[in-house]
């Protein structure tokens, strides 16, 4: 296979020593056949070993690996670097604290993760003797597309209310909360409804529908924001009944 | 230094870590459990575990059929005993799971359904589409949630046991964003940090897998057992390694040569009428010898064979292996609906690991292993698709309990001593940081692999392997003159990348010398040169102990139990 020279630049921060974030170049002989991951692994292994990024199963699904690639919210290993021109800037994901490099601050993302409960929620627990719940093909379905969500935070970097309002509770976090609301085991929907029309959750959505743009796995969290939005205000109007909304 | 205290320290947050942390939190919410990983527990490897979990589920299916096939898998060299807990124990834990919130794909009537997978003689492999892995840790991870007291220590990198009176007494680890080891004191530790595919150049196994937890503990004087046994999965993606789940086939795929024919029907490959379904190490034995013959289809990596799934159907292949497709479209380009996988065998799977018995205990006092980084010898010489996470659902939380009983009746350790250790832990990678060296971390990485393939490959014999003992060896002298450039604090990934390597090197040697040591052909440990089994001589667990000059060897007896060993054909 024929290897091409491409440019890399790559936005770099060491706190320990710059006072702001710099940007760095470099020329990576690539193959045809590389994503933008390899391109970040060649030159941590043979050009500067300082650079510092997260990754692990280059299979998108571990969800480390995400990145800004030419402005946009990119999962590294999964996009090309045949998609992109000879020049191809790298930086950490927006609307995050950058740590070092390309690796971002997580910490609010997983405080906004548990404040949905995003567990199956029971007036009393099911015994394990009872067995495993029915639970039809069509009932799976109803939530099925909102569990594929690999916390990649693409969708955090790519919202505008994120941007504005770093304490939205954000497109990731909705869906999952959404998810087990659509679950038909679930009983914890007015919990999760309430806190659903808290402040800085779904009703602070201004349906830019970005989030579903760049995710990776086709969760389409901005769908499910909106059921979420319906289902929390019926919800409120019927008291404690609930809808489990369409598709 | 800063000294953390919890009652019960997990290393690691993958699947056996998360079910030991569920197990003994919800057994005594007063107790105290930490959870320490390298990463944040949804990155951990059993992310990508793709085909399903096993456990008896279906009228037709009963827990000796079970059994049996692990212990005929296994090469009959799994403890029967543990086979029998884990075959009874496995439909509880999936069960428990489904509770959890765990999206099994469902039968019209409602029930989980199962699929098939090599080497089970009937469909109870229960599965969530070909994405099994991803939510059995998202479900963990998110039901972990609940527990206040289970703690998470996101990103910090354990890099050493703290021993004191002949028991472990917590862990050195460096907190990846601030660049400082913190000394967790506790009074039992759980080791749940997976296997260490990343030994060999071609794996399935993502960055992470470095073997820390088996050389953590190996450093410490425990034994790692039957470490010669490395599973080669049948069906990897040419240049990346990625794993295409072998439920492929359980749906009804074939594999075929370069002239199109199903070999392992037309030809006798000790696989019989399950032709596409056998165990792992036969199929990948099969599909190196079509390779050799000449019948193996030329690529840009090497020969590789076709997995054909074309016959199924693009709504089966959409509703029960959408990730299959995803992934041979992005990192192939080839679509599964209408044109053969390239595929050859990769290194998926470590059967060896810290040597534990049926609680997960250790011989050190106070330390637990669970999941792949264990071996509690439910897969022998060779481990059957589906086992493993059901492995991690049943050790994980039996090794939890158990972990939470020692914590109840020892006393505390001795803080001066155990600062002492964890300050010169502190000193150690400091001088790490940045250290002159003339040795590159890549090129050393890059010779262990090749090493570790032409040794301890699909098909071994004794001049290669003893060369292999020879280079691993070496290469932990050359490591002493490991040169590092980054001398940052704040997470300084090629620091912990040395970790990793010196972690990779101390493992591979004992696979290495394991493997040379055993003079038989035996599940996935194939001689070119010793082609049978030799049940008079080596029906015996391998323990490789710490020695002066690289591992020592030592015997363990095999328990058997009501299946006397036999030919195995299927």
């Amino acid at each position: 296979m024929s290897e091409q020279k491409k440019t890399f630049v790559i936005t770099r921060f060491d706190p320990d020593r710059d006072p702001a974030p710099r940007q760095q170049s470099y020329e990576v002989p690539v193959q045809p056949d590389w994503k933008v991951l390899d391109a970040l692994n060649y030159i941590k292994d043979e050009i500067d070993p300082s650079l510092s990024h997260r990754w692990s199963c280059r299979m998108a699904v571990c969800g480390s690996c995400g990145m800004m690639v030419n402005g946009k919210p990119s999962l590294t290993c999964k996009d090309a670097v045949s998609d992109y021109g000879n020049r191809i800037e790298v930086a950490p994901l927006s609307n995050f604290p950058i740590v070092r490099d390309l690796i971002v601050e997580l910490e609010s993302f997983m405080e906004k993760l548990k404040s949905v409960k995003p567990w199956i929620v029971k007036a009393k627990e099911r015994a394990l003797e009872e067995g495993a719940h029915r639970q039809s093909p069509e009932q799976l379905e109803e939530f099925k597309q909102f569990s594929y969500c690999i916390n990649c935070m693409l969708c955090y970097s790519a919202c505008p209310v994120v941007a504005n309002e770093p304490d939205f509770l954000g497109p990731a976090a909705i869906a999952l909360g959404h998810r087990y609301n659509m679950d038909s085991r679930d009983e914890g929907q007015s919990e999760r409804n309430e806190i659903f029309r808290g402040e800085g959750t779904v009703f602070s959505c201004s349906y830019a529908n970005e989030c579903s743009e760049v995710c990776p796995k086709h969760v389409d969290p901005a769908a499910a924001v909106n059921q979420a939005k319906f289902n929390a205000v019926i919800d409120w109007v019927t008291g404690f009944v609930t809808t489990r909304g369409g598709k | 230094m800063d000294v953390i205290r919890h009652d019960l320290i997990i290393v690691g947050g993958g699947g056996a870590g998360l079910r030991a942390a569920i197990a003994a939190a919800e057994k005594d919410p007063k107790a105290s459990i930490a959870l320490v990983s390298k990463v944040y527990p949804m990155r951990s490897h059993t992310v990508s575990a793709e085909g399903g979990a096993a456990a008896v589920a279906r009228a037709d299916d009963n827990l000796e059929m079970h059994a049996f096939d692990t212990v005929k898998g296994s090469d009959f060299l799994g403890d029967q005993d543990v086979i029998q807990y884990f075959v009874g124990e496995a439909p509880k834990e999936l069960t428990l799971l489904e509770h959890w919130g765990c999206p099994w794909s469902r039968n019209e009537d409602g029930s989980v359904a199962t699929r098939a997978f090599g080497g089970m003689s009937t469909k109870r492999t229960w599965y969530a589409a070909d994405k099994v892995g991803f939510h059995m840790l998202h479900t963990l991870f998110q039901h972990s949630l609940r527990f206040p007291n289970i703690v998470r220590y996101d990103e910090y990198f354990v890099s050493k046991l703290i021993v004191d009176g002949g028991a472990v007494r917590g862990c050195a680890a460096l907190d990846m964003r601030e660049g400082v080891v913190r000394l967790f004191l506790g009074r039992a530790v759980i080791l749940a940090t997976g296997g260490g595919g990343k030994i060999f150049p071609f794996t399935t196994n993502g960055n992470i897998k470095t073997a820390d937890g088996m050389a953590l503990a190996y450093r410490e004087g425990v034994a790692l057992k039957d470490m010669e046994f490395v599973q080669y999965h049948p069906t990897g993606l040419p240049g990346t390694g990625i794993l295409i789940t072998e439920g492929t086939r359980g749906e009804g795929g074939y594999l075929k040569n370069s002239e199109g024919e199903r070999f392992l029907v037309s030809r006798d490959y000790g696989v019989g009428t399950k032709a596409e379904l056998g165990p792992r190490d036969m199929i990948s034995r099969a599909i190196i010898q079509e390779i050799e013959a000449g019948r193996g289809i030329q690529g840009p990596y090497g020969e590789y064979v076709h997995l054909d799934l074309t016959h199924l159907g693009e709504e089966a292949i959409m509703k029960k292996l959408p990730m299959v497709r995803e992934l041979t479209k992005i990192y192939v380009g080839v679509d599964p609906v209408h044109q053969p996988i390239p595929v050859r065998p990769v290194l998926h799977y470590m059967m060896g690991g810290v040597d534990v018995d049926i609680d997960g205990a250790t011989t050190l006092p106070g330390l637990y292993a669970a999941g792949e980084v264990a071996c509690v010898s439910l897969n022998g010489a060779n481990r059957l698709g589906s086992n493993s996470l059901t492995e991690c659902l049943v050790f994980g939380a039996r090794a939890g309990l158990h972990a939470l009983n020692f914590v109840r009746g020892t006393d505390g350790p001795n803080e001066t001593v155990c600062l002492r250790q964890a300050e010169e832990e502190a000193g150690r990678i400091a001088g790490l940081r940045g250290k002159r060296g003339k040795e590159k971390m890549s090129q050393l990485r890059r010779e262990l692999g090749i090493a570790m393939e032409s040794g301890c490959g699909v098909y071994r014999e004794q001049a290669s392997m003893d060369e292999t003992v020879h280079a691993v060896a070496a290469l932990r002298g050359r490591y002493e003159g490991l040169g590092l450039e980054d001398k940052s604090t704040v997470f300084n990934t090629e620091l912990t990348a040395a970790l990793e390597l010196g972690n990779l090197i101390a493992v591979a040697e004992t696979i290495a010398v394991s493997a040379a040591h055993r003079k038989e052909s035996r599940g996935a440990h194939a001689r070119r040169d010793a082609k049978t089994r030799d049940d008079q001589n080596f029906l015996y667990h391998t323990l490789a102990h710490t020695g002066y000059s690289g591992p020592r060897l030592s015997k363990k007896p095999v328990t058997l139990g009501i299946w006397v060993p036999e030919e195995r054909k299927y």
